[in-house]
């Protein structure tokens, strides 16, 4: 593994060894002193195209924790536009020396573009409505704490399916892992040919949630109204808000997860969101989760020898 | 001055013609089709043995660039991958910049081929001003400038009412509507065909459907006001069934269809390719058979290549912020004759048909175009069937390099062309 740029071109044993290697690097998370010296002298920069408060300081954690440098560099979308192209960016990164670009950009492949044009690795932190491969692997991360084996697994998937990159990480990564996938969402957001990913369409909330073990709620972009892909949030809320009435259908001791940040009232509940009435949320445990899945992440792409512990290992 | 090509095997599909013939030009003209060897000893002679002698290509759909883009294209390098390509004559689309929507533009452009060109260059001109879709431009003064056809290509008209006016009008000037067919209020900014490629990729989709309903609505206007409609590069199943209903009821209409709607399907996206992205988008594989069908039962008129070329640096950037477009002009035979004349999907007549005699019909192109018939300009292309070679988006005449097939193995490359009976040499 020389990127990290979608699980799509992972196999279950690269991300199985990612999540077990995040597990490891947890317990150094919740120590009085979190610092360990694994990355010093090695530099992290991370670039993002579009606004991100969590995936971002998750990274800047993750590296600290390492001891690597941290370099944020924020890229106001307007001035993209006029200024210098993605590839030239990429290029300055690299001449600057870095060990390791994190991108978040608003166009699909963007990180994939970068990655073929330089020789240190790429972190897909996010691209367009493509993947955000470190959100699913702390979905899975998350998942298997809570629940042991995937293999088996039945995860709804609720909500805006077609613009959503979480989702499209989701779905590789528990399919890779041998999960049940459903994917629960309105026609009109539901991308052309779902049915061929390795999943069940639904979209009858109902009926896509009798019996999962899980279910991860994608958050609702409320341009969707004005695109005409949804006459109401009220009507959305009613036919596919995730609430204690609706998680009757799932399983008793369903887990629900959420990447934040969330519309309470509308993709879900605040009772479900905060944990009430019995429900688990995971919403929480995720965010911690996230800072070890890109501690393993950067550790596997950034340590001393490159040539990466999962091909020795296979 | 009087020259023989001689020891070649002349096809001509317009004469129905296979046979080892000379050919005899006096003064840039066809004057005779000989048996081998019998032609004057007087004659400058080209050497021909082993090659086909067909009618020059001609490629009704390509974009030159100039006036305004140079630095991608200009009519002398354009012309150039022409003529590397078997192409005598080439019609050139009018999305430059200026746009060629005055009469002043299209004599620009003759001239400048004139001076320049290594084949023959018709202008086609826009339908409306800076094709913005709204005003039409003066389609009488652009054909007395020497345009040959109407076009917004880049820019298809949406407004049904404009499309009706301009037909109007085109059918009173007897010029031929060429249409891009999209229906853009489904498309939006989408950057391929919508399909499990794009949800995969995480890109907006342009579904073929658009170009359905667009087709369907400007085969009814032509119904209706009798305009010459000609479909440009068709690119799926449903536009190639609506284009044969329309020509079943009579309608005057042809389409055409460019390789890459064959040869390649939307999965050349994959690892988002810039050079896989043209509009109309690669398709699925239902599309490619439906097209190549096309081809060979003639619901489809003629081939062409809509040679887009696009500076590295334009491609070179986020898939869905890059142009739309590709080369054409340098692999279109060699792709035509690897994918459908060698496996037996088409004859090499039929091929020859659909890249030189029908699309001069279809734009009633002047002094014998498409046709090696005695009194024809000596326009010729020598086609080598022999060579077996690897397409290398190094390795073009073209100014750019935006090839989604480089690398892919070929048969048949032309050996060079001959524009009025003088060989086109390019350097």
């Amino acid at each position: 593994m020389k990127h990290l740029l979608a699980l799509q071109y992972l196999s279950a044993s690269e991300i199985t060894h990612l999540l077990d290697m995040a597990d490891s690097f947890r317990e150094i998370t919740t120590r009085q002193v979190k610092k360990v010296p694994t990355l010093r002298g090695r530099a992290m920069v991370t670039v993002f195209y579009e606004n991100s408060t969590r995936t971002r300081t998750s990274f800047e954690m993750a590296a600290k924790i390492l001891s690597a440098e941290a370099i944020n560099i924020a890229v106001a979308q307007s001035s993209v536009a006029k200024g210098e192209s993605l590839k030239d960016t990429m290029l300055t990164l690299q001449a600057l020396k870095a060990d390791c670009i994190v991108i978040r950009h608003h166009a699909s492949g963007a990180a994939e573009f970068a990655a073929q044009h330089v020789k240190i690795p790429v972190i897909n932190a996010g691209d367009g409505r493509h993947e955000h491969p470190t959100q699913g692997l702390l979905d899975l991360l998350t998942l298997r704490q809570h629940k042991g084996d995937l293999n088996g697994l039945k995860v709804a998937i609720v909500g805006d399916i077609t613009h959503s990159r979480v989702a499209r990480s989701n779905i590789w990564g528990l399919a890779k892992l041998g999960a049940q996938v459903r994917l629960v969402a309105p026609a009109t957001l539901c991308p052309e040919n779902a049915e061929q990913l390795p999943v069940q369409v639904y979209h009858h909330l109902e009926e896509g949630l009798q019996g999962v073990d899980a279910v991860n709620v994608l958050r609702l972009q409320t341009e969707r109204m004005q695109a005409g892909l949804l006459p109401s949030l009220r009507e959305y809320s009613r036919m596919f808000g995730i609430t204690h009435k609706s998680l009757q259908a799932a399983k008793e001791n369903v887990l629900v997860m959420h990447p934040g940040p969330i519309n309470r009232g509308v993709e879900i509940s605040a009772e479900v969101a905060d944990g009430r009435h019995m429900v688990h949320s995971a919403i929480e445990e995720q965010i911690t989760n996230g800072v070890a899945v890109r501690m393993a992440a950067l550790y596997l792409l950034m340590s001393a020898s490159p040539a990466s512990m999962l091909e020795t290992q296979e | 001055m009087k020259t023989l090509i001689t020891g070649g095997k002349v096809l001509d599909p317009s004469q129905n013609l296979y046979v080892h013939m000379d050919i005899l030009i006096e003064d840039a003209r066809i004057t005779a089709l000989l048996p081998t060897g019998a032609g004057p000893s007087d004659a400058h002679a080209i050497d021909a043995r082993g090659l086909t002698l067909t009618p020059g290509l001609i490629d009704i759909h390509v974009h030159l660039r100039e006036p305004g883009f140079e630095y991608k294209e200009d009519i002398e390098s354009g012309s150039r991958a022409a003529a590397a390509g078997g192409f005598t004559r080439v019609c050139c689309m009018p999305n430059t910049a200026p746009a060629i929507d005055s009469a002043s533009v299209v004599r620009h452009i003759i001239e400048r081929a004139n001076e320049t060109a290594l084949c023959r260059v018709h202008p086609i001109g826009a339908a409306t001003k800076d094709m913005a879709g709204n005003m039409l431009t003066e389609i009488a003064e652009l054909k007395a400038a020497g345009a040959v056809a109407i076009s917004d290509d880049a820019f298809p008209m949406q407004n049904a009412e404009t499309v009706r006016r301009c037909m109007e009008y085109c059918a009173m000037l007897n010029l031929p509507l060429l249409t891009h067919n999209e229906d853009k209020t489904l498309t939006h900014k989408g950057c391929m065909n919508e399909g499990l490629t794009s949800t995969m990729l995480g890109l907006a989709g342009m579904p073929a459907v658009a170009e359905d309903i667009a087709v369907a609505r400007n085969i009814l206007l032509s119904q209706k006001t009798g305009c010459r409609l000609h479909l440009l590069h068709i690119s799926t199943a449903g536009t190639v069934e609506l284009l044969k209903q329309a020509k079943e009821k009579g309608i005057q209409v042809t389409g055409e269809a460019c390789p890459h709607h064959w040869v390649l399907t939307d999965e050349a996206c994959n690892g988002y390719n810039t050079n896989a992205k043209m509009n109309p988008p690669l398709r699925t594989e239902t599309d490619c058979a439906a097209i190549r069908q096309g081809l060979i039962d003639g619901t489809l008129d003629c081939i062409t290549t809509d040679h887009a070329p696009h500076a590295d640096y334009e491609k070179e950037v986020e898939f869905d912020a890059a142009p739309f477009g590709i080369l054409g002009l340098e692999t279109s035979f060699p792709l035509v004759y690897t994918t459908l004349v060698k496996p037996g999907s088409i004859t090499l007549m039929q091929a020859v048909n659909l890249m030189s005699t029908a699309p001069a019909a279809i734009l009633n192109l002047p002094d014998g175009a498409g046709t090696l018939k005695p009194g024809a300009l000596a326009d010729i292309a020598a086609l080598d069937l022999e060579t077996e070679w690897v397409i290398d988006q190094n390795k073009v005449q073209s100014k750019s390099h935006n090839t989604p097939f480089h690398g892919r193995q070929v048969f048949g490359k032309a050996a060079f062309t001959m524009l009025g009976g003088i060989r086109q040499e390019i350097r």
